[in-house]
């Protein structure tokens, strides 16, 4: 009945890249033969929208049961070719008005039978106004769209059978304003607050005082950058400060009348906005809510176990089964309420086919009134299932699961919240530490499982309240409409919960698909990250790549300008003086680290006057011994063999330093190019202490890079980049292949949140380790036979 | 007089035996009534009067004109001399070379010779510093001609300044130095510290290309030089380079060839008891010892190292001759073999020896394992003559730390040799196939090869070769108190006791097998019959 009933039809479908828009267009698709598809889909920031439903949708495993069949040889039709005469693509955004359709669109929407919108913002922590703008007003306005175009389709909206808020006992399928609980919101006053919200909280955050703390915080992130990705990520930070104050403004609402959280609030009140609009405008357009609860992965279609992307209690049992959470609020005889999201398209078809009349105004699609999954049960076959089928951690160890307790809210959160605030204070400490290597991979290490505790953290606040949830949602509606439907329909379309058997539903079928849909660690033994260096270092070396860059100081050499310097000025020094210079750098080696933190090229620049009416020749021969004495003992045997393993890759090398280019000048057989410092000098063959332009530091570094790529015409993507610090941020954001050696504490968590390869490079074992970076201690004969001869020390 | 060396062998009484272990020693008891130590000589007494039988040799040489007779004021002289991989350790100043040279130059002087050149035979060892030629020539020497740009060290990777000689029947090129190929006369002056040293060696080596050398250094001329101390007919890389030196006595230079033996008084008195035999240690020598052993446990490494490379040797001089090279060199090697060789009667199935601080290849540096292994398996395991004194198949014990350490001044193609190369294979024959091209023409090991003080590319693969005929000998090397890892990369099996290394040498030579110790310090060559 249900395919006939459809037949000849044309559907539009919003949301339909989303998780149940996925699954309801490959039904329709494949079990409803005779009916077109209208899908209104946004463009994205990159991919216009037709190209979005080939690529985010119709990719999807869930297709591959219909790609089978249509591609399998003997079929009239191919799968692109059926999929292309039956779906019409509009662009389009249910959060603007008239939903930003085009005339040509327009005309295409106007010939839609059916509407069904599923398009919502169902992250639970979704900033308010966001949330309003989609949730409420998105189905307002298409039904004003219908209005303005005359049409009467059939208006299928999907809500959520949590907007019957926090309440206890029996939910049954009516209107919130028709219930006994309702407290009377006016939703267009809730539309005009959190708009003013969004504008309150932006001009909040322009304030100086806020923006100084904006920019305070990018530079502890990032260090010394450079000034534009300092502004970026200043500019990040603020519009996600102002974006966190709408999710704690729209969690704070929600609770305040009533509602477990803003998806819940804002869909509440967009049923009652729809009724209200269509009601405003004579009431020709038919509506039907369709009200699912917790949507969980596929009973059987397309395939048990067919889910996309995280829901909610995906991450919550991960976290469990990680040890990250060793207990999650809620009580054990309370029900949990999960639906398969097949038994909820096959609602949604019914009440599509069963038509405006026959159709209940509010179809609740839940289990917990006729199937109960109660929270006990649910804990049982979860830790019983990982029990048998542990995750490993990465030392190949299997994770042990806590044993659950049951319980409260408030003892969770408090846990957790020590937990995060003795790691954030460990972060904290470890990133104020001057770390290399291997100690700041650890201060990584532990951001990254702040971070997972945070997240965990979050999602018992988000979620704690949905397990304490003791609604019990009816569905007589859903029931009858499964009446209305023949044999063959129930061959096809299972639309009654009744048929999940939970203990199959969870450890066979839910389990499995979320840990392989996981990529989360299944098998013991050592984590394989270690071949993933060994992957990228194949990449970096391929001979595909053009340009291998490279810093000097602590990526070759642990050594810096300042050290040079006191080679070289003290290499023909006798030993009071040598004292007198060492004496008073050490004065001033604070002055020069603090100015060295605030900015790298104002250092530079007032460090090199130190070179004023040096003589040419005489630093030419010095830096000669300075090669061997000095920079070859600090050198990084393994970053020296790198460069080399590039050239014989067939790639350029490039040196790109802060450091003055006469100091570097004995490097020049690892170089097809350096690029350093330079000085200008005078007619009588002395430095003069100033510079040629600005010395390469920071963002410079990229565009300095990509000007000999251009002039050389190299590929930036096909480039790879050598340094150790965050301030060489932009170098590795403009190349294809970043290489973080030696990282300090702030590169290192860049470096792993981004999969960077990072390399651990030393200095020999056994090199001389002199004291002091000075030249080396001659007696006073030999020092003066040797330079006071070819004019004497500075 | 001193005594000649002898072979003791070990019964229930005999004392603990002296054993190197790089910057330190153990005392080692070894299985009584089937060891035997073989004690070097005595050191012999050196000349008295070195000046003056310096002299005596330049004016009475052997086959050929008397110094002054070959000098003459418009010609072109060029002075040579071994670098700082001799004598080992360095020995007290004055140098032998200074005494040599200073003498060469007087008669010079005397006739005028203008045109001098004196070059460091440093053929592609690293470059000396400038305080290491000082303490080999002296302040005079040094003064006067190397800031007139008159003494300097050979550069066997400068096109410029090489010169193409001829070629062998076996078609090996002769390519040296230029400046010595187009002298009107060249003085070698010579340290014989072993029979391997000296003869056409000296030039033909010490001042060769690469290419030059590439004749003679590779995996097969090494398998197969079954005797590098002993007869030339038995080395393959002394018939090779006897072959070049019939080229260069054909086409090149005029030569004058001084050559010295010194004696192996090898350490101050502080190390006395070094070379004493330990059953003759007196309670003041058992007490140095003991304080020297536990205080070097407790140093780092860095600070041992620069003990004993600070140790400076009282060589005294046993002999001196000038004249025509093979002529001169035959008498050499009777003074060398009178201090060095000791017979001994038959092999034995296994060698153990103590590897010290040194070797040719880390004066003033660090004996890396590449060093170890060279030091081991290429010069000690080759201090016979006639055979080996372990059999075909046995089993070779060092003692050594072995620690992974590197100069990167000194020896930086040697770390990446050792991280590359040698977690590849430990076969000379691949090795030489796969990957010593790249490292000889790297142009960064080159660059600090021809400007600072860095051993050449292809130094570590000709450091491996030279222990290519002991590692195709020994049944089995194992390394007492090395780094395990290390070791193993080495090839070698590591252990932490020596009675734990005779446990594991069990597995190839039995349960009780016969066992020779290489004593050193002291040098000595096993005349093995």
């Amino acid at each position: 009945m249900i395919a006939e009933s459809l037949a000849g039809k044309r559907i539009a479908i919003t949301g339909s890249t989303g998780f149940v828009g996925t699954a309801l267009v490959e039904r329709i698709l494949r079990s409803v033969p005779d009916c077109d598809l209208v899908l209104l889909v946004r463009d994205g920031k990159r991919t216009k929208a037709a190209k979005r439903v080939e690529k985010e949708l119709l990719r999807n495993d869930a297709f591959d049961r219909l790609r089978e069949q249509y591609n399998a040889p003997g079929s009239s039709e191919s799968f692109a070719e059926m999929t292309a005469r039956r779906i019409t693509t509009i662009a389009g955004d249910v959060s603007s008005d008239g939903l930003g359709l085009s005339d040509d669109d327009r005309r295409t929407f106007s010939t839609a039978d059916v509407v069904i919108h599923s398009a919502a913002t169902v992250s639970f922590d979704s900033p308010l106004d966001r949330a309003v703008e989609i949730n409420l007003l998105g189905p307002v306005r298409i039904a004003e769209l219908c209005h303005a175009l005359g049409i009467t389709p059939h208006l299928v909206a999907v809500s959520t059978c949590y907007v019957a808020g926090n309440r206890r006992g029996n939910a049954p399928e009516v209107l919130v304003s028709e219930g006994p609980f309702d407290i009377g919101l006016s939703w267009k006053a809730e539309v005009a607050a959190a708009r003013r919200l969004r504008s309150d909280n932006d001009a909040l955050s322009r304030q100086p005082d806020q923006l100084a703390r904006f920019r305070k915080e990018a530079r502890n992130e990032l260090g010394a950058a450079g000034a534009p990705a300092l502004a970026a990520k200043t500019e990040q930070i603020r519009e996600r400060w102002v974006r966190d104050q709408l999710v704690e403004a729209g969690r704070s609402r929600a609770a305040s009348v009533g509602w477990p959280d803003a998806y819940a609030f804002t869909k509440a009140l967009g049923e009652q906005a729809l009724t209200d609009t269509v009601a405003e405008h004579g009431g020709d357009v038919p509506v039907s809510i369709v009200r699912p609860s917790i949507i969980e992965s596929a009973w059987a279609e397309p395939h048990p176990g067919w889910i996309r992307g995280f829901r909610m209690a995906e991450p919550v049992i991960l976290s469990y089964a990680k040890g990250l959470l060793s207990q999650f609020p809620g009580v054990p005889e309370g029900t949990i309420d999960v639906i398969p999201v097949d038994i909820v398209v096959s609602a949604i078809i019914a009440v599509a086919a069963v038509g405006p009349e026959a159709a209940p105004p509010i179809t609740q699609v839940a289990s917990g009134g006729i199937n109960p999954l109660t929270y006990r049960m649910l804990i049982d076959y979860v830790s019983t299932w990982f029990g048998e089928h542990p995750l490993y951690d990465p030392k190949g160890q299997p994770i042990v699961l806590p044993e659950w307790r049951f319980p409260g809210r408030g003892k969770v959160e408090g846990e957790l919240r020590r937990a995060n605030r003795v790691l954030g204070w460990s972060e904290k400490t470890l990133q104020a530490l001057p770390l290399r290597g291997k100690q700041a991979e650890l201060a990584a290490t532990i951001e990254s499982r702040r971070a997972e505790v945070e997240a965990a953290t979050q999602y018992v606040e988000l979620y704690g309240l949905y397990t304490e949830c003791e609604a019990i949602y009816q569905v007589d509606n859903l029931l009858a409409v499964d009446r209305l439907l023949d044999d063959v329909d129930h061959e096809v379309f299972q639309l009654d919960p009744r048929i999940v058997d939970w203990h199959h539903y969870a450890t066979n079928i839910h389990l499995p698909a979320i840990v392989q849909h996981a990529r989360v660690k299944t098998t013991p033994g050592k984590s394989r990250s270690t071949d993933r260096m060994v992957r990228l270092r194949k990449q970096v070396l391929d001979p595909k790549r053009h340009v291998a860059a490279f810093d000097l100081e602590n990526t070759l050499i642990a050594s810096n300008v300042v050290e040079s310097y006191s080679f070289l000025a003290t290499r023909r020094l006798n030993t009071p003086e040598r004292i007198r210079y060492v004496l008073r750098t050490l004065s001033e080696a604070p002055g020069l680290l603090r100015m060295d933190r605030r900015d790298r090229t104002d250092f530079l620049r007032h460090f090199y006057r130190r070179y004023e009416d040096a003589p040419i020749e005489q630093i030419e021969l010095d830096v000669q011994a300075m090669m061997h004495e000095l920079i070859l003992t600090k050198s990084f045997p393994e970053g020296m063999r790198r460069v080399r393993d590039h050239r014989a890759a067939g790639h350029r090398t490039v040196l790109i330093t802060g450091a003055l280019e006469f100091n570097v000048a004995p490097l020049k057989p690892l170089f097809d190019e350096i690029i350093a410092a330079e000085m200008t000098t005078t007619a009588d063959g002395r430095y003069t202490g100033e510079m040629k332009s600005v010395p390469p530091t920071g963002e410079t570094r990229a565009q300095l890079l990509s000007d000999y790529c251009d002039a050389e015409g190299f590929r930036l993507d096909e480039c790879v980049a050598y340094a150790d610090s965050s301030s060489d941020l932009p170098l590795f954001e403009a190349v294809g292949f970043p290489v973080a050696v030696n990282p300090e504490t702030r590169l290192a968590t860049i470096a792993r949140k981004r999969g960077w390869l990072v390399e651990h490079w030393s200095k020999a074992q056994g090199a001389p380790k002199p004291l002091l970076p000075i030249g080396p201690m001659l007696n006073d004969r030999e020092r003066r036979r040797r330079f006071v001869s070819s004019g004497g020390g500075r | 007089m001193p005594r000649p060396g002898f072979v003791l062998d070990v019964d229930k009484s005999t004392p603990p035996v002296l054993f190197w272990r790089g910057e330190g020693f153990s005392l080692e008891k070894l299985p009584a009534d089937r060891s035997r130590i073989i004690y070097p000589a005595e050191p012999l007494p050196g000349l008295d009067d070195p000046d003056g039988h310096i002299r005596d040799a330049l004016l009475n040489p052997h086959d050929m004109e008397p110094l002054p007779a070959l000098l003459r004021p418009d010609m072109k002289l060029t002075i040579c001399f071994d670098d700082a991989s001799l004598s080992l350790p360095k020995m007290r100043r004055p140098d032998i070379r200074q005494r040599i040279i200073e003498a060469v130059l007087d008669h010079a002087a005397e006739a005028g010779v203008d045109d001098i050149h004196i070059i460091a035979a440093l053929g592609l060892h690293r470059r000396m510093h400038d305080y290491e030629l000082r303490h080999v020539l002296g302040d005079r020497i040094f003064d006067a001609f190397e800031p007139r740009g008159l003494l300097y060290q050979h550069d066997a990777e400068d096109p410029d300044n090489l010169a193409v000689l001829g070629e062998t029947d076996h078609g090996e090129v002769l390519e040296i130095n230029k400046r010595v190929a187009e002298s009107d006369l060249v003085v070698y002056a010579n340290v014989n510290q072993v029979a391997m040293d000296g003869g056409w060696k000296s030039i033909t080596t010490g001042f060769a290309s690469y290419r030059c050398l590439a004749n003679h250094h590779t995996p097969t001329h090494l398998q197969e030089t079954k005797s590098l101390m002993g007869h030339r007919d038995h080395s393959a890389l002394h018939k090779s380079i006897w072959r070049l030196g019939k080229v260069l006595r054909d086409n090149g230079p005029k030569i004058f060839q001084v050559e010295t033996s010194i004696n192996t008084a090898a350490f101050p008195d502080t190390f006395g008891f070094l070379s004493k035999r330990e059953w003759e240690w007196t309670a003041k020598d058992r007490a140095l010892y003991l304080a020297t052993e536990k205080s070097l446990k407790r140093m780092p490494n860095r600070a041992k190292r620069k003990i004993f490379h600070s140790m400076e040797a009282p060589y005294e001089m046993t002999s001196v001759q000038a004249g025509f090279t093979p002529s001169v060199h035959e008498i050499t090697l009777e003074h060398v073999y009178e201090q060095h060789l000791v017979p001994v009667e038959g092999q034995t199935d296994i060698l153990t020896m103590g590897i010290p601080f040194i070797c040719p290849y880390n004066p003033e540096g660090i004996m890396n394992p590449i060093l170890v292994m060279c030091m081991g398996l290429g010069y000690m395991f080759n201090m016979y003559r006639n055979k080996p004194l372990v059999r075909d198949g046995g089993v070779i014990i060092m003692t050594h730390p072995t620690y992974r350490e590197f100069n990167p001044v000194h020896h930086p193609s040697y770390i990446d040799f050792f991280d590359e190369v040698l977690a590849d294979t430990t076969d000379p024959v691949v090795m030489a196939e796969k990957y010593e091209r790249k490292y000889a023409e790297d142009e960064w090991y080159t660059h600090l090869y021809r400007t600072g003080n860095a051993y050449h590319g292809v130094h570590p693969f000709y450091a491996w070769y030279w222990g290519a005929h002991g590692q195709q000998w020994a049944g089995k090397v194992i390394v007492v108190g090395g780094d395990p890892s290390t070791v193993r990369r080495l090839g070698f099996t590591p252990a932490s006791t020596m009675d734990d290394a005779f446990e594991i040498a069990s597995d190839v030579v039995g349960r009780s097998p016969s066992i020779s110790h290489l004593h050193v310090p002291g040098v000595l060559v096993a005349d093995v019959h």
